[in-house]
């Protein structure tokens, strides 16, 4: 980004198909400033009135214009528009820095800064007197900030440093309660688990780079590479499955699906921004940025990805069923409607419309759910539903809001998710995957169903908590309001009836032609209505215990351990390394790398005893030597001054006869 | 002429007497013994020099040394308690003072063997020399080292008294 | 007449002798009788070369040794008698001060 700021030289290449106006050339911008709000907030937050959030609203809300202006472009027809900068070379690497704007792009930056302005406004009454306020927007800002990089980068690089600081931003956020252990517990199961995800990604980008000889990073170059064949088929269906192990890891499909329900320990806001709409579509908006690369791979890897998502989807809409606490019911909602959209994906070409249409919808009423839910906590002090009920003539803004959402969610005419939801069966029905389509059927069933368990507990029936709930402040109301204007609105953007625009901004290939299919729509309809029946009846006056209970027994048990995967991995994976692991690779550290240390300290020591050894008697000895000498010759000279005049005389004599032989013989 | 002559003949007695007074004079045991051995060595030279034709010399010889010198020697014993009879009077470097006499006259025969060959026919014309003669040339020719040593015996002469001399108190 | 090696023999002998004493003996006195034997010894080298080469100068350089012979015995004997008072005894290798 730095980059980009300091250069608008003609360094860097461009390339524009079709009028690109003013707000995609500078697409830049939309990162940027919430990068620079959270810097302000974090250096001057405390110094403001008002504590900061104000630099995080009007970055968002001038990111959100910004994007707005971005998507006008593609309203208009505009089209694909790249640009980038030179950062550095390393041999034959060159790293990047630019942008990469098609219509993916315009509609992930709309959503984004959107439900992330409704948040900000949001958290102003939620998180008021909160013990770190201002250290909350500064995190969110930063996040923000992230995820518009990763959704604007147009090399892998760039994009893994957004989504790095995504991962690091969720566990901030997370374990924003810190003081709970329970809380950090969860953030770094968060932060380890989408970790396990991103590891393969890493090697997928990897791969990537490498299909080009290693010269570029470059999305655009990258995928052609992989597209023109000049790799073998085993490689790009590794590419393709590594790239996939970060989608899996930070859109929590099955396995890496168990920090999900854990995160609802951080503040709703959070987990309406983060966990709702924005960094867990990440990994969908992965596989659809890298598309080309599932599409090379092949049907293998598509059937691959279409079974996990099958396992997800409806894994989770049944565990959905069992749960008090009403943010883990929208937690494994939401692991079930990413789902969708992933399965959507994994119909190819046909599916990439509906499935990222879907990502589109859900966002709003996701994100609505969630806020209206976190209204309610406010209100009552609890999370779970056992303590709500009734609140249907107290809260009644928030009652209504939610209400429109939950009709989203079980996709109910003439709401956003029916829409989206309907997109995706017609896809499964024309690409023949019949199964698929079953599946989004049962579990459209068994959404519909628990969404409607959700609001009867919460909203009807006597109220059976403490205290007297009061609907919440305008700062939170205010956004319930527009992103249920926008659940109306937004679903009529991919409608047939109306030209579904969507699939002229978002398409693989070729522009996406949506078409209506009376049959397929009766059905979900039917499908959504029986699961509302079906909650109605069950839960329109609250029972204890919950009557699912009764019916399923031992299943419920299973149902309430989430299977028991969790305890799984524990026992499998985490007690392992962390008890044996662990302590082996300590026992190594101490023993054999500070025995190494310590070894080569004592070598020196036993060493530097030598050279003294030497230095004392050698060298010394030398020097003393040297003295003794002396003193011995001196010793043995002292007898020549005996003060004895007659020795003098002898050695005066002796001396006269040695010069006569030398001056008699020798001369 | 490879004969004895008389002289020739009176003078190896006379050397060999004088030789082996003088080896008693640094062998004796007792010094008054010493010293009258070296009486007898000096009046050997003396005769040595009277048949050499040195009349003069061989008189001022026994006057002076045999006559004043030794006498100083005798007194000088008296004065300074000489030990008669009693330990020994050869200090510890004996043996290698005899080896260096025995090396000084090894050498100096050797020297004089070179030189003067016995077998040659080098031998002496009787040179007679008369008193006038060495008077004239002290009195001419060295005069000034006569002079000389006239200072040398005053000098002797006070430095002896001097020496001699008591400290008169501290 | 008398031939000259067998003069500087003697000569030689005295000498030697002479130098024995000078270094074996322990008494003062002994010491400088021994250098009068060394100074006769070169006596009657003088007189034998004197005889020789026909020349007087060596009987009156044999003169002069004999004067300086003389006066050295005269401030020899002082020295010891000196020496006497002061040690109460003339044996030469007592009288080492000189050394290390």
């Amino acid at each position: 980004m730095v980059g980009l700021l300091a250069a608008e030289t003609a360094e860097g290449a461009e390339h524009a198909a079709a009028a690109a106006n003013w707000f995609v050339q500078n697409a830049w911008l939309i990162p940027l400033l919430p990068f620079v709000s959270g810097a302000l907030i974090l250096f001057f937050g405390a110094r403001t009135p008002g504590k900061g959030p104000v630099y995080g609203i009007l970055a968002v809300f001038a990111s959100f214009v910004l994007s707005l202006g971005v998507l006008w472009s593609f309203v208009q027809g505009g089209g694909e528009y790249e640009r980038s900068i030179e950062w550095f070379t390393i041999g034959p690497l060159h790293l990047e820095a630019g942008i990469l704007v098609d219509g993916l792009t315009a509609v992930m930056v709309v959503v984004v800064t959107f439900v992330s302005l409704m948040v900000h406004i949001y958290s102003l009454g939620y998180m008021r007197g909160d013990v770190r306020y201002t250290w909350f927007y500064v995190v969110l800002s930063l996040f923000t900030g992230a995820m518009l990089l990763v959704v604007v980068s147009n090399n892998v690089i760039q994009l893994l440093v957004g989504w790095e600081i995504m991962g690091v931003c969720s566990y901030l956020l997370i374990g924003h309660w810190y003081e709970e252990r329970e809380n950090s517990n969860a953030a770094i199961k968060a932060f380890i688990t989408t970790r396990i995800g991103d590891v393969p990604m890493m090697f997928g980008f990897f791969a990537l780079i490498a299909a080009t000889g290693f010269t570029t990073t470059n999305i655009g170059e990258t995928t052609e590479a992989i597209a023109a064949g000049g790799v073998s088929t085993l490689f790009v269906t590794a590419a393709a499955l590594l790239l996939f192990g970060g989608t899996i890891g930070k859109s929590a499909q099955f396995p890496l699906h168990v920090w999900l329900p854990d995160a609802m320990a951080g503040p709703t806001p959070v987990s309406a921004l983060i966990h709702a709409a924005t960094m867990v579509a990440a990994g969908v908006y992965l596989v659809g940025r890298l598309f080309e690369v599932f599409v090379v791979a092949g049907e293998d890897v598509l059937f691959v990805v279409s079974v996990i998502a099958a396992i997800t989807m409806l894994g989770a809409a049944i565990l959905a069923i069992a749960q008090d606490d009403i943010k883990r019911v929208l937690a494994y909602s939401t692991l079930s409607q990413l789902a969708y959209m992933v399965a959507g994906l994994s119909l190819g070409e046909e599916g990439f419309t509906a499935g990222f249409f879907h990502l589109f919808t859900h966002a709003f009423f996701k994100a609505l759910l969630f806020l209206g839910a976190g209204a309610v906590i406010h209100a009552v002090h609890s999370n779970d539903m056992s303590d709500m009920g009734g609140l249907r003539k107290k809260m009644p803004i928030t009652f209504w809001t939610m209400l429109i959402g939950s009709l989203a969610l079980a996709g109910i005419v003439p709401f956003a998710g029916f829409w989206s939801k309907d997109e995706l069966l017609v896809v499964a029905n024309d690409t023949g995957t019949t199964w698929l389509f079953w599946m989004f059927l049962v579990t459209a069933f068994v959404t519909a169903y628990y969404t409607a368990r959700m609001v009867l507990l919460t909203f009807f029936g006597d109220f059976r908590g403490h205290g007297e709930p009061h609907e919440a402040p305008a700062s939170m109301t205010g956004p319930l309001v527009l992103l249920a204007a926008a659940t109306i609105g937004v679903g009529f953007l991919g409608a047939p009836q109306l030209g579904a625009v969507f699939g002229d901004w978002v398409y693989f290939g070729h522009p996406h032609e949506a078409h209506f299919v009376s049959w397929i729509a009766a059905i979900s309809t039917l499908g959504a209505v029986l699961g509302i029946a079906g909650g109605w009846a069950l839960y329109r006056e609250r029972r204890d215990p919950d009557p699912m209970q009764q019916a399923l027994g031992p299943i419920w048990t299973v149902l309430i351990h989430r299977y028991y995967i969790d305890d799984l991995y524990m026992a499998a994976i985490v007690r392992p390394i962390r008890d044996r692991v662990s302590a082996g690779v300590n026992w190594v550290n101490q023993n054999v790398i500070d025995g190494i240390v310590n070894g080569a300290a004592s070598l020196t020591r036993g060493l530097s005893h030598v050279v003294a050894w030497i230095d004392r008697n050698v060298i010394d000895g030398a020097a003393n030597a040297a003295g003794g000498v002396t003193g011995t010759t001196g010793g043995l000279l002292k007898y020549l001054q005996s003060g004895n005049v007659q020795w003098y005389a002898v050695v005066l004599f002796v001396g006269v006869i040695a010069l006569t032989i030398v001056f008699t013989r020798v001369a | 002429m490879n004969d004895i002559t008389a002289q020739e003949y009176a003078f190896i007695v006379t050397a060999v007497v004088g030789s082996i007074s003088a080896v008693a004079v640094v062998t004796a045991r007792n010094v008054v013994h010493a010293a009258l051995y070296l009486v007898v060595t000096l009046a050997c030279v003396g005769i040595t020099f009277v048949l050499l034709g040195a009349e003069f010399l061989g008189w001022v010889q026994i006057l002076i040394y045999v006559g004043a010198i030794v006498i100083l020697f005798l007194f000088g014993l008296m004065l300074t308690k000489a030990p008669i009879g009693r330990d020994t009077l050869d200090n510890q470097q004996k043996w290698l003072g005899a080896l260096v006499g025995l090396g000084v006259f090894a050498g100096l025969v050797f020297l004089i063997q070179d030189a003067f060959p016995l077998g040659d026919a080098v031998a002496e014309a009787g040179f007679q020399t008369s008193t006038e003669m060495v008077g004239n040339e002290i009195f001419t020719r060295y005069v000034l080292p006569f002079e000389a040593v006239s200072f040398l015996l005053l000098a002797a002469l006070i430095g002896a008294i001097v020496l001699s001399r008591k400290d008169e108190g501290n | 007449m008398i031939r000259l090696p067998l003069v500087l023999i003697f000569s030689s002998l005295l000498f030697s002798a002479g130098v024995y004493g000078v270094l074996a003996r322990r008494n003062a006195i002994m010491v400088l009788m021994a250098i009068e034997l060394m100074l006769n010894a070169v006596n009657v080298n003088l007189i034998g070369f004197a005889a020789q080469l026909k020349d007087v100068g060596g009987q009156v350089f044999a003169l002069f040794v004999i004067a300086v012979a003389a006066a050295e015995v005269g401030i020899g004997l002082a020295i010891v008698i000196l020496l006497f008072r002061n040690r109460e005894s003339i044996n030469v290798d007592e009288v080492s001060l000189l050394k290390w």
